[in-house]
C-alpha cells in the first residue's frame, strides 16, 4: 500500500477501475485457478477417497505411479500422439492451407469444406468416425469390393493410434485458418524475386514460404502439444483405451482413476503432467529464437 | 503464383537461346505447363474435399438407411429407400428433446457469463492504464498453457464440498468468472479501438462505465458476437464437464445423452439412431457456422498471432 499512496488521483482512480473491471477474473484465477493448482499439489502428496480425510502419504503417489506398468503405457501412447500426431496435424494444415492460397475453382466452398469438421461436436465426430472405421464403413466396404482385407481401424494395437491421427487430422480447419492468414501476409516480392532466380516450388516453400510463417508453426506446435498431451474425448469414446491398452492416454487415465475415487493419485498424474508441459512449452519458447522469424516490418 | 509468371514471360521472347526457337511460343511461355498445374491443382483440391467430405456423407446417408441397408455389404452408398423414420425415433427411443433442453439451460447462461466475464477484463487490460496491470495480463497468458486435465480432481473436490455435484452449477458459474482464452481475443480487439474516443468522452466527464458501455460495447459487437457464438458451439459439444458433474439421466446433456445411449446394450447396435442423433446434433451448429461464417474467420483472426 505505501506504492499506493504515492500514486497520483488519476493514476488511483484508473487503478481502482482496472481493478474493478478485472475484478471478476481475477477472483476466478484465485478461486478456479491458483487454489485448484495448490490444492492438487496438496492431494498429490496424500491418499484421498472422498469419504474420509486426505491422509498424508509422502511420495507413495508417485512412487507408485512410477513403477506402474500402465502409467508407462499411457506416457508412450501420449508420447507418441505429441510426437506424432501433431507434427502431421502441423503438416497437413499447412499444406492445405497453401492449396486454399491458390487460385483455384470454387476456393471458398473447399475452405468451408475443410473448417467444417472443427466445429463438429466431438461426440459427434466421435460417432461418425466409429461408422467410417467399423468392418461395414465406407473404407472397408470398398476394400471387401476389391477382394482386398478389411484394415482393423480400432480393433488392432497397431492400428489404434494411427486411425485417431487419421481423426484429429481431419479436424485441421483452425490451423488451416491460422496458416492460410499468415500465408497471404508472405511478401509478394520475394517470392517474385526467388522465381525470377529460377526457383522452383519446393525451394520456394523451403527458403521463403517456411520462414516467413514459422511464427504460426510454433504457434500451432505450442497448442497442438498442450492439446495432445490432454487428449480424452476421441479416445475415451471411440475406443475406450483398448484394445489391450494400446490407446489408454495419460488423460484417459487421470480420469480413471479419478472415477476410481483415487483422488491423491490422480493429482499426482496431473501434476506430473502440468510440469511436463511446462517444461516442453519453456524448452519451445527457449529454442524459438533459433527457428523463428519475425519479419522486419 | 500463375499470373506472376505471366509479365517476365512477355519480356523473355528476345532472349535467343536456340532451345526456346525450337518450341512453340504458347510452349515457351509456359502455356501448357500453368494450365496442366492448374488442372493438377484443381484435382487434388476436389480429391482433397472429398475425401474430408465423405464422413458427412457416410453419417448423414447411413442415418436415412434401413436398418438392413446400414450394415449391408458391400456398402450401400446411396440409400434406397430413403428412410426418414430414425429422426422420429431418436425422441421416441430416449429422451433426447430433454436433452437438448438441458444442454440449452447450461449453454445460455454459461454463454452469458464469458461474454460478461471476459468483456470486463478484457476492457481493465485494454483500456485502461493502471500500475500492475501488466503483471496481471501476463500471469492471463500463461494461464492459457495450463492443461485443463490438472484441474479436473481439485475442482471436482472444490463443487462437491459447496454441494454442486449433481447440479449445472459446476458447469455455469465458472463462466462468470472468466476464460483466458476469450479474454485475449477481446483484449486484442478493443485494442484495435483508438484511444481517442475513450480520452475525449473522458474531458466530456463521462465515466469510465459510461465509456465502457455507450462507447466501447456498441463497437465491439461483432467481437462480442464471435466469442458468444464460439461459447455456444463449445458447450453444446463439451464432454468432459457434464461427463464428470452430472450424474442423473434426466439431467443429461445431448452430447452425453447420445454417449450412454450408446454405450447401452439394449441400442449398441442401432446404428440408425445413433447417426440420426448425431446427424441431429450436428444440424444448428452447421446452421450457425453457415449463417456467421464470417464472423467465425474473423475470429480466429482475432486471436491474431500479430497482435
Amino acid at each position: 500500500m505505501a506504492i499506493g499512496l504515492r500514486l497520483s488521483p488519476r493514476e488511483r482512480r484508473n487503478l481502482l477501475w482496472g481493478l474493478f473491471f478485472t475484478l471478476p477474473w481475477i477472483i476466478g484465477l484465485l478461486w478456479l485457478l491458483l487454489y485448484p493448482i495448490c490444492s492438487s499439489l496438496y492431494y498429490s502428496f496424500t491418499q484421498y477417497n472422498m469419504v474420509r480425510p486426505p491422509k498424508w502419504v509422502g511420495l507413495h503417489n508417485f512412487q507408485y505411479m512410477f513403477t506402474d506398468r500402465h502409467y508407462w503405457r499411457a506416457v508412450s501412447n501420449t508420447m507418441w500422439f505429441v510426437i506424432v500426431a501433431v507434427p502431421i496435424n502441423i503438416a497437413v494444415s499447412f499444406l492445405l492451407a497453401e492449396l486454399l492460397n491458390q487460385k483455384i475453382f470454387m476456393r471458398s466452398f473447399w475452405r468451408t469444406v475443410f473448417y467444417l469438421p472443427t466445429i463438429v461436436p466431438q461426440m459427434a465426430a466421435a460417432m461418425l468416425w466409429l461408422w467410417v472405421f467399423n468392418p461395414f464403413g465406407p473404407i472397408n466396404g470398398t476394400l471387401a469390393r476389391f477382394g482386398l482385407s478389411a484394415i482393423p481401424f480400432l480393433s488392432s494395437p497397431a492400428w489404434v493410434k494411427p486411425s485417431l491421427t487419421i481423426v484429429t487430422t481431419w479436424i485441421c480447419g483452425g490451423n488451416i485458418v491460422l496458416f492460410l492468414a499468415a500465408l497471404q501476409d508472405v511478401p509478394m516480392q520475394l517470392r517474385e524475386a526467388a522465381r525470377i532466380d529460377g526457383a522452383n516450388w519446393w525451394d520456394e516453400m523451403l527458403h521463403i514460404t517456411v520462414p516467413c510463417v514459422t511464427p504460426v508453426i510454433l504457434f500451432t506446435v505450442i497448442n497442438g502439444m498442450i492439446w495432445a498431451f490432454q487428449f480424452f474425448t476421441f479416445a475415451y469414446t471411440i475406443t475406450g483405451n483398448g484394445p489391450g491398452e494400446s490407446s489408454l492416454f495419460y488423460a484417459v487415465m487421470i480420469y480413471d482413476t479419478f472415477v476410481g475415487t483415487r483422488m491423491g493419485l490422480a493429482a499426482a498424474m496431473a501434476w506430473v503432467l502440468f510440469l511436463i508441459v511446462a517444461v516442453c512449452t519453456f524448452v519451445l519458447f527457449r529454442t524459438s529464437a533459433r527457428w523463428v522469424y519475425y519479419g522486419g516490418d | 503464383m500463375v499470373s506472376s509468371t505471366e509479365p517476365r514471360a512477355e519480356g523473355t521472347p528476345g532472349g535467343g537461346a536456340p532451345r526456346q526457337v525450337i518450341r512453340p511460343q504458347w510452349w515457351k511461355r509456359g502455356v501448357v505447363r500453368m494450365a496442366a498445374s492448374r488442372v493438377a491443382l484443381n484435382a487434388l483440391a476436389l480429391t482433397l474435399g472429398v475425401v474430408f467430405g465423405m464422413p458427412f456423407y457416410w453419417l448423414v446417408t447411413s442415418a436415412l438407411k434401413t436398418s438392413q441397408q446400414i450394415f449391408a455389404m458391400p456398402p450401400v452408398w446411396w440409400p434406397n429407400p430413403i428412410v426418414w423414420d430414425n429422426f422420429p425415433r431418436v425422441f421416441t427411443t430416449a429422451p433426447f428433446g430433454l436433452y437438448t433442453w438441458n444442454t440449452i439451460q447450461i449453454a445460455v447462461p454459461h454463454t452469458i457469463g464469458i461474454v460478461f466475464s471476459c468483456t470486463m477484463a478484457a476492457y481493465g487490460f485494454a483500456r485502461i492504464q493502471w500500475p500492475g496491470r501488466e503483471i496481471l495480463y501476463g500471469i492471463t497468458l500463461a494461464t492459457l498453457m495450463i492443461p485443463g486435465v490438472v484441474l479436473m480432481v481439485p475442482m471436482f473436490i472444490i463443487f462437491r464440498q459447496l454441494g454442486w455435484y449433481g447440479t449445472y452449477k459446476p458447469l455455469i458459474v465458472p463462466a462468470f468468472f472468466g476464460s483466458a482464452y476469450y479474454i485475449f481475443m477481446l483484449r486484442q480487439f478493443f485494442r484495435t479501438i483508438p484511444p481517442e474516443l475513450s480520452e475525449a468522452a473522458r474531458i466530456d466527464g463521462a465515466s469510465e462505465l459510461g465509456i465502457f458501455a455507450r462507447i466501447i460495447l456498441p463497437l465491439a459487437k461483432p467481437a462480442l458476437a464471435v466469442v458468444a457464438l464460439f461459447t455456444l458451439i463449445g458447450q453444446w459439444g463439451d464432454f468432459m464437464g457434464p461427463l464428470i458433474y452430472i450424474n442423473k439421466m434426466e439431467q443429461y446433456t445431448i452430447v452425453l445423452g447420445l454417449f450412454r445411449f450408446m454405450g447401452d446394450r439394449a441400442h449398441e447396435t442401432d446404428w440408425g439412431i445413433i447417426m440420426a442423433a448425431s446427424t441431429l446434433m450436428l444440424l444448428p451448429v452447421i446452421a450457425i457456422f453457415f449463417f456467421a461464417q464470417r464472423t467465425f474467420i474473423e475470429g480466429i483472426h482475432m486471436t491474431g498471432l500479430k497482435g
